[in-house]
């Protein structure tokens, strides 16, 4: 039954790519790519939308990091249950709504999208990391500290690596959100793919709606694969088990 | 203070637009469940197979929201439903699989294999045994994951007014296209405070069918 699951799931994605490939033939988007001039528009739409993610998620995951980190901490332990709480509330708010949000006392433009998608993605991340350095198993702790490590030893050497691949899946969640709401900063001025995707509805152009659409989704799926290489990376081989954690886009 | 004037002078259409959405998402998360807690149930029989479909449901999470209601509308567009409320549904619905398959199956799976042995030992077949003793065991967990899917869903609901499927994102899309602030506040405040209220309402509910014995730490 195994197999033959994992076949039927096989043709399963082949057909969807294939109505896919029919109904982007159909609507035109290879003439649309064709055209220089939308082809260049297309390029310069997606830098814009990779400069919308890094700007953002780059003093996101630092927030975020240091917001979990510290509320870890045993000075602030206390405020831990209360830090979530916040978190979890900020997690509820649907991201088109922070967007929203931010325009309205931020203005119109890139700075406020930026800032919209940095508070939104430093959620997951703080989140993952609380969770990861509060689930730490007891006996290990009490293993580093029989060895008279240091606090800050301790965070470096045995609470941050076995907290690691559950900060990891917030880090890639954040990125998988960040990505998609992205594409909602053309609503408040700041560009990036939701163009034209945003403008393909308006018109009823298929084809300008699917050229914003197929490298929005490529970037999504790109990102959820090079986090998994990233765990690879800055997981120790005998800590790697993939948790799962919750997400929304 | 002009929020407050644009609330009074347009609660009626507010609260029918809050209807409009609880009704899109409710719907969603319906459907939803009626697909996702058979399937999370069939697939704890096999390991391989549950791990195939929830990486299947894992991707499309993966796809960003306003993404999908791109790519879906050319190809519902061919049965004339490009725009409106059967997308909004579609990508609901199928956003909603993760959390409700994940859930459930996890649920299921753990039910203490103790419980089952005994359960077993009584004589109960497969059925009587799913259903009298793993699956009234596993409500809490799977409603946790319904509550899951219901916030995501209040949120994508929102962005679902771009391809004309009402609800609340209908104030935040004509108060931008209007540079209106008061109107844009007033829908991202009212769908917030709508996610807000489902999640507590349901983890109230949540909390109010979990036998008193088993209230443990809350699981996700």
């Amino acid at each position: 039954m195994g197999t033959f699951a994992v076949k039927t799931h096989r043709y399963f994605l082949y057909a969807i790519i294939a109505v896919l490939g029919v109904v982007a033939y159909r609507s035109g988007l290879r003439t649309y790519l064709y055209d220089p001039f939308e082809r260049e528009y297309l390029l310069e739409l997606i830098v814009q939308h990779v400069y919308l993610v890094s700007a953002s998620l780059f003093p996101a995951t630092i927030l975020g990091f240091a917001t979990g980190v510290l509320a870890s901490r045993k000075r602030f332990r206390r405020y831990a249950g209360m830090a979530m709480y916040l978190v979890g509330l900020g997690q509820t708010v649907p991201s088109l709504a922070v967007m929203a949000l931010a325009m309205t006392f931020l203005g119109i433009g890139f700075p406020s999208a930026i800032f919209a998608l940095m508070i939104y993605s430093a959620l997951p991340v703080a989140r993952n990391t609380l969770v990861g350095l509060l689930s730490i198993p007891r006996e290990i702790l009490d293993a580093g500290r029989g060895m008279g490590l240091t606090p800050m030893r301790m965070l470096w050497t045995i609470e941050l690596p076995n907290a690691m691949s559950v900060i990891l899946t917030g880090f890639r969640v954040a990125l998988v959100i960040n990505i998609g709401t992205a594409a909602l900063g053309y609503l408040i001025g700041a560009g990036g793919l939701g163009d034209l995707i945003f403008t393909g509805i308006s018109l009823m152009q298929p084809e300008k709606l699917l050229a914003g659409a197929i490298p929005i989704i490529l970037m999504a799926l790109f990102g959820d694969y090079l986090c998994g290489l990233l765990g690879l990376l800055l997981i120790p081989k005998g800590l790697r088990i993939m948790p799962t954690s919750d997400h929304g886009s | 203070m002009e929020l407050l004037d644009f609330l009074q002078n347009n609660t009626l259409r507010t609260l029918l637009l809050a209807l409009e959405h609880a009704w899109l998402v409710g719907v969603s998360v319906l459907i939803a469940t009626m697909i996702g807690v058979p399937v999370g149930i069939l697939i704890t029989r096999n390991e391989s197979v549950a791990k195939n479909v929830i990486n299947a449901a894992n991707v499309i999470m993966t796809l960003p929201s306003i993404a999908l209601f791109g790519l879906m509308l050319p190809v519902l567009a061919e049965v004339g439903h490009g725009l409106g409320k059967v997308p909004a549904v579609i990508a609901l619905v199928l956003y909603s699989q993760l959390p409700i398959i994940r859930n459930t199956h996890a649920a299921v799976k753990n039910v203490p294999s103790s419980l089952v042995e005994a359960g077993r030992g009584m004589g109960l077949s497969n059925w009587n045994l799913l259903r009298e003793v793993q699956i009234p065991l596993a409500v809490p967990v799977i409603l946790a994951g319904l509550r899951n899917a219901t916030v995501m869903s209040i949120g994508i609901g929102a962005i679902a007014a771009y391809i004309g499927a009402g609800g609340l994102g209908v104030y935040i899309q004509q108060g931008i296209a209007r540079s209106y602030t008061p109107m844009i506040l007033a829908g991202a405040l009212s769908v917030s405070l709508l996610a807000i209220l489902a999640d507590l309402g349901m983890s109230l509910v949540e909390h109010l069918i979990t036998p008193k014995g088993m209230r443990l730490k809350e699981a996700h």
